[in-house]
């Protein structure tokens, strides 16, 4: 996978995701055409779009689309169960998730895609797992907190 | 010093604003009081200040000023700390900046963290963005990693090698050690990314693909357990297990099968096998078997299982889901070349898909109908390409009337019938169709001797209906001014047009807007050839006069040639010898200087006989000022091919020049 890219149906990004080095002005760019172009789709058309060189898969779920660009030889329909598995992620963790969710916590959600993908391919296939090590790292980030503000 | 304000807080704020200005004004407002607490070196809020950047930074504002600050929260000892550094170094540093360096350091006291989450971390980070100079660097600790006995960072360092690889690819041999046992890992994580991996390798060097063809079997196996095994709560998907895996392993077995009898043997069967019980209901399942059938058709599989796996795809194409028909026409668009027949089987399915209303599966449809047209099909191919042509989106047009042209040249049944679908798409898709095609179809129409009279029959009548439409006008304009004397001598089957309708038409063309100036050359040149069919000359005389003061350049020099045609050499007119070509040359000089004395000589092969009329100057004027005409007429009694010496003879700036050349090129109308 060379990058993720969240965004809502009026095109504002809630999440971006790059495993390809690329400066800033080259994302926005990307970023803008290819939210114009995925917009544009109409309901029956299907999930699959060709974009520049790339394979560009793509979901909507609820308010949101889940966007991403794969290169040649990857898989388009496990793709779609990468998309997905990342959604059933997202909603266990907030339990019922909704766009809102997103916004509010999207460092939560970096963090989410993080224990899931590295490098743009699949690090953990197991859902209890990365939920788990989520689960721990957040505990970590309590713990610690807790140790700073209770000087003795 | 207030504490800064709390990020959910900030995200708040800002979502109240109601237009891009007001957003705008809060943003810059709170940039201020991050940048001086930024300035202050605060430990205790530069976690929360960073974070908040990172949310402006995806609003789309500049946030490089916090560059530095992920770097020191990296350094710090809090989780916290560095979970959002390492974020942002993500999202804000690239290996353009040569900031990036600073965090190598970090990351190698990470690597070797006492806490695996912080481990994790720094293996994400390298993994994600890191330079070619940072894993060349930290490329010994990732190897480190990958024999751990920790899964959750094993499988995390496995991904960070693929990385360094892509990166650095000579640093590919330090990973083959630890490579040894990563396929007997329990642990689905591990398995995975050790594909992924071993994956990376095989396709990145033969010599580490011929090394790990011994793991086919122990693949297999792998592969073997997957299906068989019961249901495995932790990594079923729909009753599948593992799907990811398994599709990452069907990748692998591809790579490895590819060009070697025995590996490809020996994964025949678990082929088979997943291509027959896969469950076929729901998406996982589909992506299991689309990875099967690619594996299949890039290996050396028995014909049989090819059959197996082009039959899925046929099954493929007629199910509901438009994702599962995508991926199905692409894979035959790959394999149509060599499987031809087994895809023949599906034609009519494929051809259904021309009806689709998505873009992308009609433009692979209308692709594979046209890699299946043979002689046996083409009638009933062609009435559904053409149908499609008349009804499909402009942007498939030209691709679609191209195809038809060198589908009908190539399994065209009869004439008559190729002259009919070259009219079909003209008329329905003209507009459309490329530049080049027409002086193509001039010459594909030119040697159906035989049809001369049926076709400018045809696109007369079509131009009646329509002139908007440039290559048809302008095929039709050269046809009826080439064969304008079969348009009214009584050949045609149905009402024929008299001399001056013809002529309205074609003077039609040249007042109308909607011609090019292209067009209006076509439609000038036959009514002059006309001159010579048609007994209406004083007509054309005066149309090609008034053409001689026509802004169009091009137009007006055509229109003074034919005028002087017709002043010098109507003696000419009397009996028109099919035997005599008339050819006129043009010479023009582009030199500073005026070419004076010009004489023009020619010389042809026995058999010709030649006639050199007077040139209408010996000046060819400098700088392309003007041109020299003059006119050859050429006896060919046999009809052999044209061929001419000619010599130029001029003086230039004082010095006497002289030219020689052989012309060999004449178009087959002038002497055929």
């Amino acid at each position: 996978m060379q990058f993720m890219l969240l965004f809502s149906r009026q095109g504002k990004l809630r999440l971006q995701k790059w495993y390809v080095p690329l400066s800033d002005k080259e994302k926005k760019k990307i970023t803008r055409e290819l939210v114009q172009t995925v917009l544009a789709r109409k309901p029956k058309m299907c999930s699959f779009l060709e974009w520049r060189d790339l394979k560009i898969v793509y979901k909507r779920y609820a308010s949101l689309y889940f966007c991403c660009a794969i290169e040649d030889q990857d898989n388009e329909l496990i793709t779609l169960e990468i998309i997905h598995r990342y959604v059933e992620l997202l909603d266990k963790y907030f339990g019922s998730v909704c766009e809102l969710d997103i916004i509010f916590n999207f460092e939560k959600a970096y963090f989410i895609l993080d224990e899931f993908l590295l490098g743009g391919e699949a690090q953990e296939t197991s859902k209890k797992n990365v939920l788990k090590a989520i689960e721990q790292a957040d505990l970590l980030q309590e713990v610690r907190h807790l140790i700073k503000i209770t000087p003795n | 010093m207030p504490a800064p304000i709390r990020l959910r807080e900030l995200i708040r704020t800002i979502r109240t604003a109601r237009t891009q200005a007001e957003e705008r004004e809060m943003i810059q407002k709170e940039c201020a009081a991050i940048r001086s607490s930024f300035r202050e070196e605060d430990n205790t809020y530069r976690c929360r200040n960073v974070a908040k950047l990172l949310y402006m930074h995806m609003l789309g504002y500049p946030a490089h000023f916090g560059q530095l600050e992920c770097l020191k929260l990296i350094a710090s000892q809090k989780f916290t700390d560095k979970r959002i550094g390492y974020l942002g170094a993500m999202l804000l540093l690239d290996e353009r900046q040569d900031v990036h360096l600073l965090m190598t350091n970090c990351i190698k006291n990470d690597l070797n963290h006492s806490t695996q989450y912080v481990q994790g971390l720094a293996l994400c980070t390298l993994g994600c963005m890191g330079s070619s100079e940072m894993c060349r660097d930290l490329a010994g600790e990732v190897e480190k990693l990958l024999k751990t006995s920790n899964s959750y960072l094993r499988k995390k360092a496995a991904l960070c090698a693929v990385h360094v690889i892509r990166k650095v690819p000579e640093l590919m041999e330090m990973f083959l050690p630890a490579t040894k046992n990563l396929l007997s890992e329990k642990n689905h994580g591990v398995l995975h990314t050790s594909v992924v991996l071993l994956t990376e390798m095989c396709e990145r060097s033969p010599d580490m693909l011929a090394h790990f063809r011994k793991l086919v079997p122990q693949l297999v196996r792998i592969l073997k357990n997957l299906i068989m095994s019961g249901y495995s709560p932790e990594h079923d998907v729909s009753g599948i297990s593992d799907p990811f895996l398994q599709v990452r392993i069907l990748r692998l077995l591809r790579i490895l099968g590819k060009s070697d009898d025995d590996s490809s043997e020996a994964m025949n069967d678990i082929l088979a096998q997943v291509a027959t019980n896969t469950e076929t209901s729901k998406n996982v399942g589909n992506a299991i078997l689309y990875e099967t059938v690619l594996t299949i058709m890039d290996i050396k599989s028995e014909s049989g299982l090819r059959v197996l796996a082009i039959n899925i795809l046929g099954r493929f194409l007629l199910n509901n889901d438009k994702n599962i028909r995508y991926v199905a026409l692409t894979s035959l668009l790959k394999t149509v070349q060599t499987d031809h027949n087994a895809v023949q089987r599906h034609r009519s399915t494929i051809v259904d898909c021309l009806k689709d209303l998505d873009v992308s599966i009609k433009r692979r449809a209308m692709e594979l109908s046209f890699a299946l047209v043979n002689g046996n099909n083409i009638r009933g191919m062609m009435k559904e390409l053409l149908y499609f042509l008349d009804s499909c989106d402009p942007e498939f047009k030209a691709d679609c009337a191209s195809g038809v042209f060198l589908a009908a040249e190539k399994y065209a049944p009869s004439k008559r019938w190729h002259i009919d679908t070259i009219m079909r798409v003209l008329t329905t898709a003209g507009s459309y169709v490329r530049d080049d095609s027409v002086p193509n179809l001039i010459q594909l129409i030119t040697n159906s001797v035989e049809m001369h009279a049926y076709t400018v029959q045809r696109l007369y009548k079509a131009l009646l209906d329509d002139i908007s439409q440039q290559p048809l006008v302008q095929v039709a304009s050269w046809c009826i001014g080439e064969y304008g004397d079969l348009l009214v001598s009584g050949q045609c089957e149905e009402e024929e047009p008299i001399q001056d309708e013809v002529l309205d038409v074609l003077e039609g063309l040249l007042v109308s807007n909607l011609s090019t100036p292209v067009t209006r050359g076509y439609a000038l040149t036959a009514i002059m050839k006309l001159s010579t069919r048609f007994s209406s000359v004083n007509r054309i005389k005066k149309v090609v006069s008034i053409y001689g003061s026509s802004i169009d350049v091009e137009l007006q020099q055509r229109a003074v040639e034919y005028n002087a045609l017709f002043k010098k050499y109507d003696h000419m007119r009397a009996n028109p010898n099919p035997n005599i070509a008339v050819i006129t040359i043009h010479a023009s000089n582009s030199t500073e200087a005026d070419m004076t004395d010009f004489v023009f000589q020619a010389a042809v092969p026995k058999t010709f006989q030649l006639q050199l009329l007077s040139p209408s100057s010996n000046v060819v004027p400098a700088l392309n000022q003007g041109t020299v005409t003059q006119v050859i007429r050429v006896l060919n009694p046999q009809k052999q091919q044209l061929r001419m010496r000619i010599k130029l003879t001029y003086t230039l700036k004082g010095s006497a020049v002289q030219d020689l050349a052989e012309v060999n090129n004449f178009p087959p109308q002038s002497w055929q």
